[in-house]
């Protein structure tokens, strides 16, 4: 009784919010499930078996299978390498105070307060792709610093890398927030146990490779599992760059176009349930590991 | 000879130093240019006067300055920024109230279970959507939820918990456990401890919520674009069917893109250091 009287209250206060998400989330996700294995096409709901063909006519779809599955893997390889290795170098160039080094910051981490509709409106421009007397954006601007043989038709390309070009509007969104990851874990490397490095005979090479690399591997961890789920599940960036083209097309896209646009709703369903398994890969394992680290503290 | 080899060292070292920090300097400004550069041709064209506006010109600059770019778009962009407001703005408050309790409990008055409770709410806050889409869809039409703002209203909302329960929750983790358990011996119960002791301290935590929330819920696109019909689009569903083809000439898309990234912007000048801990808390850093 009293127990229930203890406990009763703080159960009542996030009841609210338990039931909530529990619907929405767990809920709806079953419900998705149950969806992906119907023969549900067009507007009325249909609620019939039929196991999982819609998975087995997902891994022989053209479009699922030679474009989005590479697509989405070679857009996640460019746009999380890319955006470590240049997320990483931010934070080692204002680790040591730097006069003016929170102007930087907010400079290199402002494109993430823009929605990724605006960035994607923006850089469609920015990697147009006209000819001669038409060339523009970042060409035009390539041309004008003589590297015309970087010149390239980016995501319009002729290649199967062509979605590697939306890694760079991703990555200027984004690499600003890896910056940010990184240098709160520099930053809390204390400083005695650099100075104790030094005292050593370490030089700043032996200091960084001994003393802090070992401090940054959860951080770098959770910027991989980050930026990984990110890329896996954007929608919007892609949806505003170029919508129906087929050489930027992913899982998230097609999921969109198939279901609502084309009433395949059982096909939809399955492709998200595909998505949600690739996040939950990375997710899973990234929130065990923290809630453990937590608790042994 | 020994003291003077270490003073030579010494100045050899603050002369690499020297240099090694100029050529930071210079990387970082190169770096900032990089970034910059985008914010360049959206300004730049923004501010051109539409008969000057050609997109082989993108790079130069205005010959003269003029806002008509902005008078032409905004009549288009209006109810969407009105829609939007009217959206973050209850959004971001629901959530964050909520969040605040279910971060007390979580930090201060774990249930039995609670344990258990926090990562299936934090793992809410990572799924796709895509996965979830069909069945909100449904039950917001069969609610009569749909086409209005009040559906999107509550899908922030109910989205937006997983983010603001953490974000309390880490909060409150560093409120003394002595203070809980003095009120609790002066006869206070959860509620009152959580109205009396935890909601005092927590304006910081409601800032970094609510921006949170509010960025979010501003920069959305999938829920508004498939909750609300075009009465009630949302700022960044209007921009995309204004600015989202290459038909659109291109300083009016340019134009609107800027005009709907005000608020956010903003937002981030002003309270850039709440918009960072937000950041931090999304990667489960507290």
């Amino acid at each position: 009784m009293k127990r229930i009287r203890l406990w009763a209250p703080a159960l009542l206060l996030m009841s609210p919010s338990l039931l909530a998400l529990a619907l929405f989330v767990y809920g709806f996700i079953g419900w998705n499930l149950r969806v992906s294995v119907t023969s549900w096409r067009g507007l009325l709901p249909k609620y019939d078996f039929v196991g999982l063909r819609n998975y087995a006519a997902l891994m022989s779809d053209a479009r699922f299978m030679q474009f989005d599955v590479p697509h989405i893997a070679i857009f996640t390889l460019v746009f999380v390498g890319g955006t470590l290795a240049l997320g990483f170098c931010m934070a080692l160039l204002l680790d040591k105070k730097l006069a003016g080094d929170a102007l930087f910051r907010s400079v290199y981490l402002f494109p993430m307060s823009l929605s990724l509709i605006v960035t994607g409106i923006i850089w469609r421009w920015l990697l147009d792709n006209g000819n001669d007397a038409s060339t523009t954006g970042l060409n035009k601007l390539l041309e004008s610093a003589g590297l015309e043989s970087l010149r390239s038709d980016w995501f319009r390309s002729d290649s199967a890398w062509a979605i590697a070009a939306i890694a760079l509007p991703a990555g200027w969104s984004l690499s600003g927030y890896v910056m940010s990851l990184f240098l709160a874990g520099l930053r809390s490397v204390p400083e005695e146990l650099r100075e104790a490095a030094r005292v050593d005979g370490a030089n700043e090479t032996r200091v960084f490779w001994h003393v802090i690399r070992p401090m940054l591997v959860p951080v770098l961890m959770s910027a991989i599992v980050i930026l990984a789920h990110i890329s896996l599940k954007t929608f919007d960036l892609f949806y505003a760059m170029d919508a129906k083209n087929i050489k930027i097309d992913t899982p998230a896209l097609y999921m969109w176009f198939t279901t609502f646009d084309g009433g395949f709703y059982a096909r939809g369903a399955a492709i998200a349930t595909l998505l949600l398994l690739g996040v939950a890969l990375v997710i899973v394992p990234y929130i065990a590991y923290t809630v453990r680290e937590e608790r042994r503290r | 000879m020994s003291s003077l080899g270490a003073l030579a060292d010494v100045r050899i070292r603050s002369r690499a130093a020297a240099y090694w920090t100029s050529l930071r300097y210079v990387i970082l400004f190169g770096l900032a240019c990089l970034f910059l550069t985008p914010v360049y041709a959206l300004l730049v064209t923004a501010l051109k006067s539409p008969e000057e506006v050609s997109v082989v010109r993108m790079w130069s600059w205005p010959d003269s300055f003029s806002l008509d770019n902005f008078r032409s778009v905004w009549p288009k962009l209006e109810e969407g920024f009105v829609n939007s407001v009217l959206v973050a703005l209850p959004a971001s408050l629901i959530s964050s109230a909520l969040g605040a309790g279910n971060g007390f409990v979580l930090a201060k008055w774990r249930f039995p279970g609670a344990d258990f409770v926090f990562p299936l709410i934090l793992f809410g806050m990572f799924i796709p959507y895509q996965s979830i889409l069909i069945p909100m869809f449904q039950t917001m039409s069969y609610l009569g939820l749909a086409g209005g703002l009040s559906g999107l209203i509550l899908v922030h909302v109910i989205y937006g918990l997983p983010i603001t329960t953490l974000i309390f929750r880490s909060y409150f983790a560093g409120l003394p456990d002595e203070l809980v358990e003095a009120a609790q011996v002066d006869g206070a119960g959860m509620l009152a401890t959580f109205a009396f002791v935890a909601l005092p301290i927590a304006p910081p935590a409601f800032a970094v919520s609510l921006i949170w929330q509010f960025t979010s819920a501003w920069n959305d696109f999938l829920f508004g674009v498939l909750l609300t019909s075009k009465d009630n689009w949302p700022i960044t569903v209007a921009l995309n069917n204004i600015a989202g083809s290459q038909a659109v000439p291109f300083n009016e898309a340019m134009a609107s893109a800027l005009l709907a990234s005000l608020p956010t912007l903003l937002v981030y000048v002003l309270l850039g250091r709440f918009f960072m801990r937000g950041l931090m808390a999304g990667a489960l850093k507290g």
